[in-house]
């Protein structure tokens, strides 16, 4: 089983610091890991650290992949490309990444499974210009998937769902990371699906990590003052679930201050 | 009636199937009808010929008579395929630019390096400058190659510096444009008469000068830059979902775009030079491609490829009908038969063409 682990990672735009000693002692196959955060955290400088699109100071440790780098796919939020290309041919090419012009049947099998587990099958020979937001979004996670990806970067791939598929699309993953034994971290502005379906969190704030752990115990109303700046309660709800509850902005925000330095917390599991 | 209901996965992959015979036809009912105009244009010109004698011309040169084997090997026959090579470079420079800078008006005329062809050939026929000294008597295409590669290696230095978007380079070629065109205004204004009427016929582009050497070196530069693109295909492809789907998808973007924009500038500064500014099949004969076929680029491609060669061929084919005896410059009828055909497929076509 593939493990991920992070040592003191960082990045920088030119002299701009976006990114600045991020450590994980492992992150465990099949499972979840929510990266949370305010906007402009730093949590897609990470992502494309994580997965080498740039370079920086640390350590990206991937163990008993046989694929290396590779293994690694981002998945970028989405950006609404205006290619005249159908999605099936959007989803074929990411799988044909690198490798020769013939296609075969087996990849085509794949594609036509990836596409079908979406629910997505449908929409498999509209133009990628004629799609919603959301149905952009669910081709992005096809042409991942389809890579097949031993650890998966997602960067907000909610943000554009209606509420059935955001908890659709989210089992769906969760459950295949745990029947594949896939590492997913997933970017995430829902606290309530963090706690819900990451098993574990990272929040990310001014470009440090400031805390690491089952995402239960992370995500706390100290936090939610401290880093989102809202008044907020965790409660449960009537099944048991907790539920982030927010009442108010902050009226007196905390001064602004570089995040507290990345608290090493037991490795989530 | 029986119907047979196909279970939606294996539906995907016979429709896709179906997509790609679809194309492949498209490309070959393309060509077909490339290899059609090629032989109208041979057949036609002050001494008219029918297809029938053309083809034994062609297939069997000792069999028919010399008059006819002169005209259509030695005059016809290096018009009808310059319009043909050059057609396929200036489509595929402009196929590949709209790609690497997604800007659908991306094109060798758009980035300045038609304008500075002009501006160089100009610097010959008004002021006699030759900037390659040792060729002095082909100094009108030698300096409109030089000026027309130094524009398109600005353009290249220039988005190799850090944070150079794609934006900025669109905007650097325009710049290049008026710069050029300036120059070239100014140049007319002090020209002779006689000067002025060669920069004016020159810059409305010509296949009449066309040899064989210059047909042999469009065809050779179209063969060895191909095959490289053909090769990053999938990447290039990946290129139009925008730079960081392509990269999360292990495409090296800057890479691949510099390399390009390299290849691009030898498939556009050669042809120029040899036949002058033919601004139209850059442009429109990759959207032509495009509404044919997609973006696939092992479709698209290859599209370009002939888009470009057959609005040429048939451009040529039409400048010798419209006033026979006369040939009209191929810049202007280009734009002329091209617009109308372009327009149709647009307003016909109901998938989203950009």
């Amino acid at each position: 089983m593939v493990a991920l682990a992070l040592d003191g990672i960082g990045a920088a735009y030119g002299r701009h610091i976006v990114l600045a000693d991020v450590g994980i002692d492992v992150l465990k196959a099949g499972s979840l890991t929510a990266v949370i955060g305010p906007n402009a955290a730093g949590k897609s400088t990470l992502f494309k650290r994580i997965a080498g699109l740039i370079k920086g100071p640390g350590l990206v440790e991937l163990s008993d992949s046989a694929r290396g780098e590779r293994a690694i796919c981002y998945m970028p939020q989405d950006t609404g490309a205006n290619a005249v290309l159908t999605v099936y041919e959007s989803v074929l090419l990411a799988a044909k990444q690198g490798s020769s012009w013939k296609v075969h049947d087996g990849e085509l099998v794949e594609i036509d499974e990836t596409l079908k587990a979406l629910r997505i099958e449908d929409l498999a020979f509209r133009g990628l210009g004629e799609l919603s937001g959301g149905q952009r979004q669910l081709v992005s996670l096809a042409q991942a998937l389809v890579r097949r990806p031993e650890v998966l970067l997602m960067d907000e791939p909610t943000s554009a769902l209606d509420l059935h598929r955001q908890i659709e699309v989210l089992g769906f993953v969760a459950s295949l990371a745990e029947r594949t034994g896939m590492i997913v971290l997933i970017a995430l502005h829902d606290l309530n699906h963090a706690l819900r379906y990451c098993a574990n969190a990272i929040v990310i704030a001014n470009g440090q990590m400031a805390v690491s752990g089952a995402s239960a115990e992370v995500i706390n109303e100290a936090m939610l003052r401290d880093i989102y700046k809202v008044n907020a309660r965790i409660e449960r709800c009537s099944k048991g679930r907790p539920l982030v509850i927010v009442d108010s902005p902050c009226l007196e925000a905390p001064a602004a201050q570089p995040a507290q330095p990345a608290q090493k917390v037991p490795a989530p599991v | 009636m029986a119907s047979v209901v196909l279970e939606p996965a294996l539906a995907g992959r016979i429709r896709y199937r179906a997509l790609a015979l679809r194309r492949i036809l498209v490309l070959a009912g393309l060509t077909v009808a490339l290899v059609l105009s090629v032989c109208v244009d041979l057949a036609l010109g002050p001494a008219r010929y029918t297809l029938a004698q053309v083809i034994s011309a062609l297939t069997d040169p000792a069999a028919v008579s010399d008059q006819l084997r002169v005209v259509i090997w030695d005059i016809r026959l290096p018009i009808a395929l310059i319009a043909v090579t050059v057609g396929a470079s200036l489509s595929t420079a402009g196929a590949q630019m709209q790609t690497i800078l997604a800007n659908p008006l991306a094109s060798p005329f758009t980035l300045g390096i038609s304008a500075a062809a002009s501006f160089g050939a100009a610097l010959a026929l008004v002021a006699g400058v030759a900037l390659f000294p040792g060729a002095v008597q082909y100094a009108v295409p030698v300096n409109a190659f030089l000026m027309a590669v130094a524009a398109s290696l600005f353009i290249y230095f220039a988005s190799t510096l850090r944070g150079v978007s794609v934006q900025t380079i669109v905007l650097l070629g325009i710049a290049l444009v008026f710069t050029f065109n300036a120059a070239l205004s100014l140049l007319e204004y002090l020209a002779s008469e006689q000067a002025l009427a060669a920069v004016v016929f020159w810059t409305m582009g010509s296949l009449t000068k066309a040899t064989w050497d210059k047909v042999a070196i469009t065809a050779l530069i179209l063969v060895l830059t191909l095959p490289l693109f053909m090769k990053d295909a999938w990447a290039l492809t990946a290129l139009r979902l925008g730079d960081e789907k392509a990269e999360s998808m292990g495409v090296n973007v800057r890479a691949l775009r510099l390399k390009t924009l390299l290849l691009i500038s030898l498939l556009a500064a050669i042809p120029v030079s040899f036949v002058g500014t033919i601004g139209f099949v850059g442009l429109v004969g990759p959207h032509i491609a495009r509404m044919c076929v997609g973006e696939d680029q092992r479709f698209f491609l290859p599209c370009s490829v002939i888009c470009g060669a057959l609005l040429l061929s048939v451009t040529s084919v039409v400048s010798k009908v419209l006033i026979p005896g006369a040939i009209l410059p191929i810049g202007v009828i280009t734009a002329l038969v091209g617009v109308p055909f372009f327009f149709a497929l647009i307003f016909s076509n109901r998938r989203r063409a950009w």
